[in-house]
């Protein structure tokens, strides 16, 4: 009877997740698969009573509660420009609870609740890989929140010996797991939490802020596969149905960012990005067409469709509700504007979709790469809100461009572009982009928001 | 290998197998949704977490169950709560507009 329950809710969190595929079913969805984690919740509860062994209460219900507190706060105030961050920070809790689980596991052989589970060689091998894979998500999680957050270097670094500083580690990690499973020697599962530890520090270190988008997804995978390994340690199929949910989700969207950066996972994993600089940019002599806020304003006032690029720029920005303001005042003057949206703007899959709902941009005017290309070359006026690789025509036109090949938004195709942008500087990977030289590209050389809202002023004065 | 074990791994695989069906299909603009909801999802690990800090014995157990129940709790109701609230601004364009 509990593991048909488990299964309902493993079923729930199905139909929740296939919610989540449209925009009109995706809140319900959501709603549901939080039923399957009350359902889950509750019959492990009625699961722990029936035990004969007395229960302390007080552990679950003072950890329930500080942790349902600490996420509620944390889900009630952040700032939709902080998302990724949130997510980031929320797979590294999954994944430290993950492991401590399997930890508790070990701490708790000898009671009676181990007693019944038959140890077997088996469940060891789940145990040091739901420590290995929920420490790693953890550590590297938290990496990344600070990447995110700008606390840690956005920059990659380089590690002494490369790849090969990850690799001894993992070595060293699979050898202490061996010692602890073959030789039953409880130590080397906590050598191996330290130096998973150590791993998902030195993992994501080397990895770049742009390069975030895949990271994120890639932690989210792996929080789902701990939570199905937590599954097989303590002979639970609704951790496993749900873990291995989790991790084909997370997997599915990890390969298509690297699609999107026509870039290997391993390429993204451990090339370092950017560590070796792609060459000094000569942008100083070349030509830019400098313009103001009022020449903006007059070419995008009477043009008659306009599609907006916006890129992690408008996230720093907060500059999400001042191109929605600009973009109403240009509907009524009766301008189309449209938003074009690459893969892997920002710093999560999806990041500029929520930046822009929360402006109260309808979902149905963000149009994704496919969409958005064939539209360019009718379109009059581009607006590059803080994007910048992912416009570079030199994915496209220069095969010796380290980003070539990167499928990339042609708005280089529309009649005129404007790019709003604080400086030349090259962007995350270090490239310049010979859009900003376009005789048809005008430069507006501002912070994303000051900017918006000048055009908009212009435009009222018009 | 034990038949409950094997069991695990056939519902493993078909799980994947179900979630890869399932979310193929999902279009870029619900990405970030997808992804914290299904983080949610992997705050099931509570079951464990609440099985772990029931029978916690002696402090370093009590300890390791408590942090578990906290992780396990942050994941999943700053999960769900915060994916609803992104999902509650998703809108569709006013007819009337058009």
């Amino acid at each position: 009877m509990i593991a048909l329950t488990y299964l309902l809710a493993g079923a729930l969190f199905i139909i929740g997740l296939r919610g989540l595929g449209s925009p009109r079913t995706a809140r319900r969805g959501n709603q549901i698969a939080a039923v399957g984690m009350a359902v889950a919740i509750g019959v492990t509860v009625v699961w722990v009573t029936d035990q004969p062994l007395s229960a302390l209460w007080w552990v679950v219900i003072v950890g329930g509660l500080i942790g349902s507190a600490i996420g509620a706060v944390l889900a009630l105030k952040v700032q939709m420009t902080a998302m990724p961050e949130l997510v980031a920070a929320f797979n590294g809790f999954g994944g430290g609870a993950s492991a401590l689980v399997a930890f508790a596991e070990i701490v708790a052989v000898g009671t009676v609740v181990a007693a019944d589970v038959k140890y077997a060689t088996q469940t060891e091998v789940t145990v040091a890989l739901s420590i290995a894979i929920g420490v790693v998500t953890f550590s590297g999680s938290f990496v990344a929140f600070g990447k995110l957050k700008g606390i840690v270097t956005g920059r990659p670094v380089a590690l002494p010996g490369g790849p090969y500083f990850n690799l001894v580690l993992a070595i060293v990690s699979t050898a202490s797991a061996v010692w602890a499973v073959a030789f039953n020697e409880p130590l080397g599962y906590w050598i191996l939490a330290v130096v998973a530890f150590v791993l998902g520090i030195t993992g994501v270190m080397p990895i770049g802020g742009a390069d975030m988008p895949v990271v994120i997804s890639l932690l989210n995978s792996l929080s789902g596969v701990a939570a199905s390994m937590a599954g097989f340690v303590i002979g639970n199929q609704g951790l496993i149905i749900a873990g291995a949910l989790v991790g084909a989700a997370g997997f599915i969207l990890t390969v298509q960012m690297s699609e999107a950066m026509n870039r290997s996972l391993a390429n993204v994993l451990f090339a370092g990005f950017g560590t070796e600089g792609a060459g000094p940019i000569d942008a100083g002599d070349k030509p830019v067409n400098s313009a103001t806020p009022e020449d903006v304003a007059i070419s995008l006032a009477y043009a008659q469709k306009v599609i907006v690029v916006p890129g992690y720029g408008l996230a720093v920005a907060q500059a999400q509700h001042a191109v929605r303001e600009l973009a109403v005042a240009l509907e009524e003057r009766e301008v189309t504007v449209e938003y074009a949206i690459h893969p892997v703007a920002g710093r999560m899959p999806g990041h500029m979709n929520v930046l822009l709902a929360e402006a109260d941009v309808p979902y149905d005017v963000l149009l994704d790469l496919d969409q958005s290309n064939p539209r360019f070359p009718h379109t009059d006026v581009v607006l590059i809100v803080g994007a910048n690789d992912v416009v570079n025509p030199s994915a496209r036109d220069d095969a010796t461009s380290p980003i070539y090949g990167m499928p990339i938004l042609e708005v280089d195709l529309a009649a005129t572009t404007v790019v709003i942008k604080r400086s030349l500087s090259p962007g995350f990977a270090g490239i310049d982009n010979p859009l900003f030289y376009l005789p048809s590209t005008m430069m507006l050389f501002s912070d994303a928001k000051s900017a918006l809202e000048n055009i908009h002023e212009a435009l009222l004065d018009l | 290998m034990s038949p409950d074990f094997i069991q695990g791994i056939v519902v493993f695989v078909l799980a994947a197998f179900v979630g890869f069906e399932v979310i193929s299909k999902v279009p870029p603009t619900l990405h970030t949704p997808l992804m914290s909801g299904a983080n949610a999802i992997s705050g099931i690990t509570i079951v464990g977490a609440i099985i772990a800090a029931a029978f916690g014995e002696g402090a370093v157990a009590i300890v390791l169950g408590l942090l578990a129940m906290a992780f396990a709790m942050i994941n999943v109701v700053g999960g769900f709560l915060v994916t609803d609230r992104m999902l509650e601004m998703f809108k569709k364009k006013p007819v009337v507009k058009k």
